[in-house]
C-alpha cells in the first residue's frame, strides 16, 4: 500500500469530522496570526515610553486594551482548536478500533491462527495509538509550525528586511547541528538498544527460570554473566545518553547566537534610525520563537511517516478479507438429528501441501467417532471443518443432508456442544463463562451441570463461588479446573451433536474416568467425536478413525483395528507395553 | 525512593556537579536580557556602535560559556544516572537470586522482570531528568524575578504575584489530570484485554456465537475510554491557554508600570524590554517544570516498585557453614561425611511427620508425610494433579521449608546444611524442561563445572539423549536457543536429565521430568539410572503408573495426604486410590 494511498483512507475517517478539522484549522491560523501580533503591540507601547515625562498615557492605554483583547482571543481560539482536536482524534481512534474489531469476529480462523495474538492486538492498540498522536496532532504541529513560519517572515520582513536576513539566514544552523547530532547518536542508540535486548534476553532466561538457576547453585555465575553485560550496557547507554543530550543545548546556543546576530544588527540600524527599540524588541522575540517551529516540524516529518506506517497495518487488518459470507437465503439447522455425512472431502491448510484428501465418513445419529493418532497428525483439523472453522477445499460436509456451507453458522455451531484442549475462559465469574451457551440458565441446572462435570466440589471451595472473579483466561486456576468449566459448559447446554478434543488431557485419570462416565451419559443419543491419544478413553467408539499425517489411513472398531494389526493396533501396544 | 539513593553514592560528585553546572548556564541565560537592555539604552540611545558590537560579543560569549557548561552537566547528568543503575540492577539481580521459592511464587517471575528491565529504566531517566532540570526550571524562575527585582521593585512586584498564579494553574491542572491519566490507563487495558480475549478465545466465542455480544462489549468499553479520553482533554486543554492569557496580562500590566516608572524617570527605555523578556522567560520553564514532575512521579512510583522487591527478604535461612566456624571440626566431618562416612544414618532421606501450607493459601499441600528411603532405593510418587507430589519432592532439596514436622537427609535435618552443601547432593530435574541459550555443553556443565567430556556423554547416554545429540551438527556445541526452544519437548527433557546427572548427585529427583517421552524411551532411561556406577537414591514423580511400578516404594498421594506407600504389589492388593489410579491406565480385562 502506497503513502498516498493510505493518505487517502485516513481521510476517509476524518471527512466523518471535517467540521472539527475545519474548525481547528481556523481557530490554529487565528491563534498563530494572534500570538505573532503580540509582540508588536508590546513594541508600539516601549516606542510610546521613551522618555521621562514623555510618555503618552492616552496612546499606551489604547494599545494595552487591544493586546488584553488578542490575548484573550488567542488563548480561547487555542482552546477551541485542541478541544476540535481531541475531538476528532479520539473519536477516529474508536472509530477505527470498533471496526477492527468487527473484522476480528468475522476473520477466517485461518488468518487468526496464522498471525501472533500480540501482533494483532498490537495493530489494534499501539498502531491505533501511534497513528493517531503522529498523524493528527502531528498534522496541527506541522500546520501551526507552517504558519508560524511563514507569518514570521512576513512580520519581519514587514518591519525590516536586512534584520530579517540575518535570523533566516544563521537558523539553518540549528538544523545542521540537530541532523548532526542525530545522525552520530543514531549507531551509539542502536549498540544501545542491542545491548539492552541482550541484557533483557538474561533476565528474561536467568529471572524466569529462577528455580532452575537455583536448584544448580548456578547464581554466581549467572551473576557474573549479568555484570558483564551490564558494564558493557552501562558504557554504550553513557555514550548514546549523553551525545543525544548534547541537541537541546546546541540548538539553544545557535538561538543564543540568532539572538545576539538580531540585537547587534537591529541595534546599528536603530542607531541610524532604520528601527525602532519596540521594533527591535518585537524581532528579539520572534528570533526566540522562530527556530522553535522548525526543530518541531523536523520531528514531525519522520513521526508522520511512521504513523501513515501505523495507518497502513491497521487498513491491511481492516482490508482483510472476512469468512466466506452466508448465503441470502441460508436456513437455519432445527431439529437436529445428528447425522453427519463427509464425502470427498480435500483439505489443506497451505495450498501445496495437501492434508486431506478425499476424505470419507458416514456417521449415524448418536454414533460414537474417536480420531486417533500421533501428535500433529491432524486430528484437530478434522474438527476445524465440522465446525466450519475452516471450509474444505473440495467435497462436502453435511449435517442432516444438508450442506453445512448452506446453512448459517450460527445454528450449526449452536447443535455442536465443543471441549477443546485449550481451555479458553472470558474474563468475569465462574458463572458468566458457565452460562455462555445458555445465559438464561437457572442456578440449579447450573449447579446440576458443575456437578456432572466433577467441577461443583472445587468452585465450591472458591472463596466466592460461583462468583469468584477470574482474570483473562483463566487466571489462577490449574489446567485441570479449567478443564473442567470448559467440560461444565457444555454439560449445561447439551447440544445434539458433540466434539471432544483432548478434552481430559490435563485432569488426572482418577478424575478422568469419573467425568467419562459423565461424557458417557451425555453423550448417549448424541453424535460424538473425540479426540484423544490416551487410548482408553475411546476404546467404547462406534468408529474410529486412525490419522496420520493428515490422512485417515485405518477406520474401523477396536476390535476390527487390533484384528487387522495395523498402525492402531501398534499404537495401542506401545502404550501397554512395559 | 530513599533507600535506593544508596546507589548514587559513587557519584557524588556527578551529582552534584551536574546541577550546579546547570545552574551556571541558567544564570548566564539569565544575564542575556540585562545585556540586551545596556545595548537599548547605551548603545541606542548613545548612538554608540562600537558598544553594541562589544556587547553582542559579549552575548556569543555568554552563550558559549553557556553551551559548555551545559554539556559539562548533561555529561556528569548522563554518568550519575547511568552509574547508578548499572549498580541498582546488579544489587536487583542479586537481591532476586537469594529469593527463595516461596517468594518467587509469591512475587512472580513476569513482575520480577519487569522491575529490573522497564522499572530500572524509568528510574534511570528519572534521575537523569532531575539532575538535569530540578534546579534549572526553579533557578530561572526566581532567577528571573530576582533579575527584575534588581531593576525595579515596583514591576518586579507584578513577577511576585504572576509565578504564584501560574504555578498554581499548571500544578492544578496536573493534579486534577493525573488521577484521570490513571483511568484513561484503565480504559486501554480494558480495551487491549477484550481485543486479545477476542483472538485467544476465537473458536469458543465463535462455537458459542457470541460474537454479537462481544462487538457490544467492545463498543461499550471503546466508548468509554474515549470519554474518559475527552474528559481529560478537555481539562489539560486548558494549560496552554490559561497559561498564555496569565503570562500576557502580567506583561500588559508589565507594560502600563513600565511606562509610569519611565515617565517618573525611574527607569528606562531598555530596562522595560528587560523586563518583558524576563516574564517571557517564566512560562517556558514553569511547563518544563511540571513535565519534570510527570516523569518524576513516574520513577518515584517505579523507584517504590523497585525498593519493595529489596523489601522481600528471602524467608529461608540458611545455615552460615558451620564447618568455616572455628572449632567447627565435628561440623566438618559432618559435612564431609558423604560417601560411606561412618556413623551415618541409613537412611538416605526421611520425611518426619512432614506438613507444608504455601504461602498465602488457606489450606495445607501436605499433611503429614511420613516416610523413610534407604540408600540407593527408587521411589515413586503417584497421584492425582494437584495432590502434593510436586510439593513433596520439592522439600527434599529445601525448597519448600515444612510448617511442621521435618526432612532430613543422611540423619541430618536439611535446615542444618549450608545451601552449597545440600544442593550438590541433590540434582533435581524440574516439571517445566528449561534450557539456557548457549551450547549443549555449556548447559550440562550448570551440573558440574569441571565435568570432563566424557563424563558429559556418559550423563547423555544414562539419560537416552547420546543419539540426537550426536546427530546434531557441532555435538556437545550445537547451540542452545533461548529455554531451548530449537530442541522438542521429549529432547529436552532427556537434556535436562543429562544435566542433572553431570553432577553425579547423591539424590536424584525427575519430577514429572520424562512425561513426553515414549514408553519405550522411558522404560530405557529407568534401566540406565538403575545401572549407575554411582549410588543414587532416586524420586520418580508421575502420573504414569507404568513410569513407577517397579519402585521399590511408591508413595500414593490424595489431596496432600498419604494415601498409601508400598509395593506396586502391596498397593495394588490394598490401596483403593493406586488401584483407581493402575486401573484407569491399565484396563481390566
Amino acid at each position: 500500500m502506497g503513502q498516498k494511498e493510505t493518505f487517502i483512507k485516513v481521510l476517509r475517517y476524518i471527512r466523518k469530522y471535517w467540521l472539527y478539522l475545519a474548525a481547528s484549522v481556523v481557530m490554529a491560523s487565528v491563534t498563530v496570526a494572534l500570538t505573532l501580533y503580540f509582540p508588536i503591540l508590546t513594541g508600539r507601547v516601549i516606542d510610546l515610553a521613551v522618555k521621562p515625562m514623555q510618555v503618552d498615557f492616552p496612546g499606551v492605554l489604547a494599545i494595552l486594551r487591544q493586546m488584553v483583547i488578542v490575548a484573550l482571543l488567542t488563548g480561547a481560539a487555542q482552546w477551541i482548536m485542541n478541544v476540535c482536536n481531541n475531538k476528532m482524534t479520539y473519536r477516529i481512534v474508536q472509530d477505527i478500533r470498533n471496526e477492527a474489531f468487527r473484522k476480528i469476529e468475522i476473520l477466517p480462523l485461518k488468518y487468526i491462527d496464522g498471525h501472533s495474538y500480540g501482533e494483532v492486538v498490537s495493530r489494534v492498540i499501539a498502531d491505533v495509538d501511534q497513528f493517531a498522536d503522529g498523524l493528527l496532532m502531528g498534522f496541527t504541529q506541522f500546520f501551526t509550525g507552517v504558519i508560524t513560519i511563514l507569518g514570521t517572515l512576513a512580520f519581519m520582513l514587514s518591519i525590516n528586511v536586512a534584520v530579517t536576513g540575518v535570523v533566516v539566514l544563521v537558523t539553518p544552523l540549528s538544523f545542521f547541528v540537530a541532523g548532526f547530532i542525530a545522525k552520530k547518536t543514531f549507531t551509539m542508540f542502536h549498540l544501545q538498544s542491542q545491548t539492552r535486548g541482550e541484557q533483557t534476553a538474561l533476565i528474561e532466561e536467568m529471572v524466569g527460570n529462577q528455580k532452575v538457576v537455583q536448584a544448580f547453585s548456578h547464581e554466581d555465575e549467572a551473576l557474573a554473566q549479568f555484570d558483564e553485560i551490564n558494564e558493557r550496557l552501562g558504557d554504550c547507554s553513557l555514550r548514546a545518553i549523553f551525545f543525544s543530550s548534547l541537541t537541546n543545548p546546541s540548538t539553544r546556543f545557535v538561538n543564543n547566537l540568532v539572538y545576539a546576530g538580531v540585537a547587534v544588527a537591529g541595534a546599528l540600524f536603530a542607531i541610524r534610525g532604520g528601527i525602532s527599540v519596540g521594533q527591535l524588541s518585537c524581532f528579539l522575540s520572534y528570533a526566540n520563537q522562530y527556530t522553535k517551529p522548525f526543530n518541531e516540524i523536523s520531528g514531525v516529518v519522520t513521526e508522520l511517516q511512521n504513523a501513515l506506517a501505523c495507518a497502513a497495518r491497521i487498513f491491511a487488518l481492516i482490508e482483510e478479507k472476512p469468512q466466506v459470507p452466508e448465503p441470502e437465503n441460508a436456513a437455519a439447522l432445527t431439529d437436529v438429528e445428528g447425522r453427519v455425512e463427509l464425502s470427498h472431502v480435500d483439505f489443506s491448510y497451505v495450498p501445496d501441501r495437501k492434508l486431506i484428501t478425499d476424505f470419507n465418513l458416514a456417521v449415524k445419529p448418536g454414533q460414537r467417532v474417536a480420531i486417533v493418532g500421533p501428535t500433529g497428525c491432524g486430528k484437530t483439523t478434522v474438527i476445524n471443518l465440522l465446525m466450519r472453522f475452516y471450509d474444505v477445499d473440495q467435497g462436502k460436509i453435511c449435517v442432516d443432508g444438508a450442506d453445512i456451507r448452506e446453512v448459517t453458522r450460527k445454528s450449526l455451531r449452536e447443535n455442536y456442544g465443543m471441549v477443546l484442549q485449550e481451555t479458553w475462559l472470558k474474563a468475569g465469574t465462574i458463572r458468566e463463562n458457565i452460562v455462555m451457551g445458555r445465559p438464561d440458565a437457572t442456578e440449579e441446572e447450573v449447579i446440576a451441570a458443575a456437578k456432572a462435570s466433577h467441577a461443583h466440589s472445587f468452585i465450591k471451595r472458591l472463596s466466592k463461588g460461583y462468583d469468584t472473579v477470574i482474570g483473562e483466561d483463566g487466571g489462577s486456576l490449574s489446567q485441570g479446573q479449567k478443564q473442567l468449566l470448559c467440560i461444565t459448559r457444555v454439560m449445561l447446554c447439551l447440544p445434539p451433536m458433540l466434539i471432544l478434543d483432548e478434552a481430559t488431557s490435563s485432569i488426572d485419570t482418577r478424575t478422568e474416568i469419573r467425568i467419562q462416565k459423565a461424557f458417557a451419559t451425555m453423550m448417549k443419543g448424541r453424535t460424538s467425536f473425540i479426540v484423544a491419544h490416551r487410548l482408553s478413553t475411546i476404546r467404547e467408539a462406534d468408529v474410529i478413525l486412525v490419522m496420520k499425517d493428515g490422512n485417515i489411513i485405518e477406520q474401523g472398531n477396536h476390535e476390527t483395528l487390533l484384528a487387522k494389526k495395523g498402525f492402531y493396533a501398534g499404537l495401542y501396544e506401545s502404550q501397554f507395553a512395559s | 525512593m530513599k533507600k535506593l539513593l544508596v546507589y548514587l553514592k559513587d557519584y557524588k560528585k556527578e551529582s552534584v556537579c551536574a546541577p550546579l553546572f546547570k545552574m551556571l548556564e541558567a544564570m548566564f541565560e539569565l544575564f542575556v536580557p540585562f545585556v540586551m537592555a545596556d545595548i537599548i539604552d547605551n548603545g541606542i540611545g548613545e548612538a554608540n556602535a562600537g558598544f553594541v558590537l562589544r556587547q553582542g560579543l559579549l552575548l556569543v560569549v555568554l552563550g558559549l560559556v553557556g553551551l559548555a557548561c551545559s554539556i559539562t552537566a548533561q555529561y556528569f547528568a548522563a554518568k550519575a544516572a547511568v552509574g547508578f543503575s548499572t549498580k541498582l540492577k546488579h544489587a536487583l539481580f542479586d537481591h532476586i537470586q537469594g529469593l527463595s521459592f516461596t517468594e518467587i511464587d509469591t512475587l512472580g517471575t513476569s513482575t520480577l522482570i519487569t522491575r529490573m528491565t522497564s522499572d530500572v529504566n524509568q528510574v534511570q531517566n528519572g534521575v537523569n531528568m532531575v539532575l538535569r532540570l530540578f534546579l534549572r526550571s526553579p533557578f530561572i524562575v526566581f532567577g528571573a524575578m530576582i533579575m527584575a527585582f534588581l531593576i525595579d521593585v515596583k514591576g518586579a512586584l507584578i513577577f511576585a504575584v504572576t509565578i504564584p498564579v501560574l504555578a498554581v494553574v499548571v500544578f492544578g491542572i496536573m493534579i486534577i489530570t493525573m488521577p484521570m491519566y490513571k483511568r484513561v490507563q484503565a480504559g486501554l487495558d480494558a480495551v487491549l484485554g477484550a481485543t486479545r480475549e477476542n483472538l485467544t478465545g476465537a473458536r469458543v466465542i465463535r462455537a458459542f456465537h457470541k460474537e454479537e455480544e462481544e462487538i457490544e462489549g467492545f463498543e461499550n468499553k471503546s466508548e468509554t475510554l474515549a470519554n474518559l479520553q475527552l474528559m481529560v482533554g478537555r481539562i489539560s486543554a486548558l494549560t496552554n491557554p490559561v497559561t498564555y492569557i496569565i503570562i500576557n496580562v502580567a506583561t500588559v500590566i508589565l507594560l502600563y508600570t513600565g511606562a509610569v516608572r519611565v515617565n517618573e524617570a525611574m527607569i528606562s527605555q531598555g530596562q522595560v524590554v528587560a523586563l518583558v523578556n524576563y516574564m517571557s522567560q517564566i512560562l517556558v520553564e514553569l511547563i518544563k517544570l511540571a513535565n519534570l514532575i510527570i516523569i518524576i512521579t513516574k520513577a518515584l512510583a517505579c523507584a517504590n516498585r523497585i525498593e519493595s522487591i529489596f523489601e522481600v527478604e528471602s524467608s529461608m535461612r540458611w545455615e552460615e557453614l558451620a564447618a568455616d566456624a572455628p572449632g567447627g571440626v565435628a561440623a566438618k566431618e559432618k559435612a564431609a561425611g558423604g560417601r560411606g562416612g561412618a556413623g551415618r544414618s541409613e537412611f538416605a532421606v526421611e520425611f518426619d511427620h512432614v506438613h507444608l501450607t504455601y504461602e498465602g493459601a488457606g489450606a495445607e499441600s501436605l499433611c503429614d508425610i511420613d516416610m523413610k528411603v534407604k540408600r540407593g532405593e527408587t521411589v515413586g510418587v503417584i497421584g492425582g494433579t494437584g495432590s502434593g507430589k510436586s510439593s513433596l519432592v520439592h522439600m527434599i532439596p529445601r525448597f519448600y521449608d515444612a510448617t511442621k514436622g521435618a526432612v532430613r537427609i543422611d540423619g541430618r535435618d536439611v535446615k542444618s546444611y549450608g545451601i552449597e552443601e545440600l544442593r550438590q547432593k541433590i540434582g533435581v530435574v524440574l516439571q517445566k524442561a528449561v534450557l539456557f541459550r548457549g551450547t549443549i555443553r555449556e548447559n550440562l556443565l550448570w551440573g558440574n563445572g569441571a565435568a570432563t567430556d566424557e563424563e558429559l556423554w556418559e550423563a547423555l547416554a544414562a539419560a537416552q539423549a547420546k543419539e540426537f545429540v550426536e546427530n546434531k551438527e557441532g555435538g556437545l556445541d550445537a547451540p542452545v536457543a533461548q529455554e531451548g526452544r530449537n530442541f522438542s519437548g521429549g529432547q529436552r527433557q532427556r537434556l535436562t536429565i543429562a544435566r542433572a546427572l553431570v553432577a553425579k548427585p547423591e539424590i536424584l529427583i525427575l519430577d514429572d521430568s520424562a512425561s513426553a517421552l515414549d514408553y519405550a524411551t522411558d522404560a530405557a532411561l529407568r534401566k540406565a539410572l538403575k545401572a549407575l556406577d554411582w549410588e543414587t537414591t532416586v524420586f520418580i514423580v508421575s502420573q504414569r503408573a507404568s513410569s513407577l511400578m517397579h519402585a521399590d516404594q511408591i508413595i500414593v498421594l490424595e489431596d496432600g495426604e498419604a494415601a498409601g506407600c508400598g509395593t506396586h504389589e502391596e498397593l495394588l492388593a490394598g490401596c483403593e486410590v493406586y488401584q483407581e489410579i493402575y486401573y484407569s491406565q491399565y484396563p481390566r480385562t
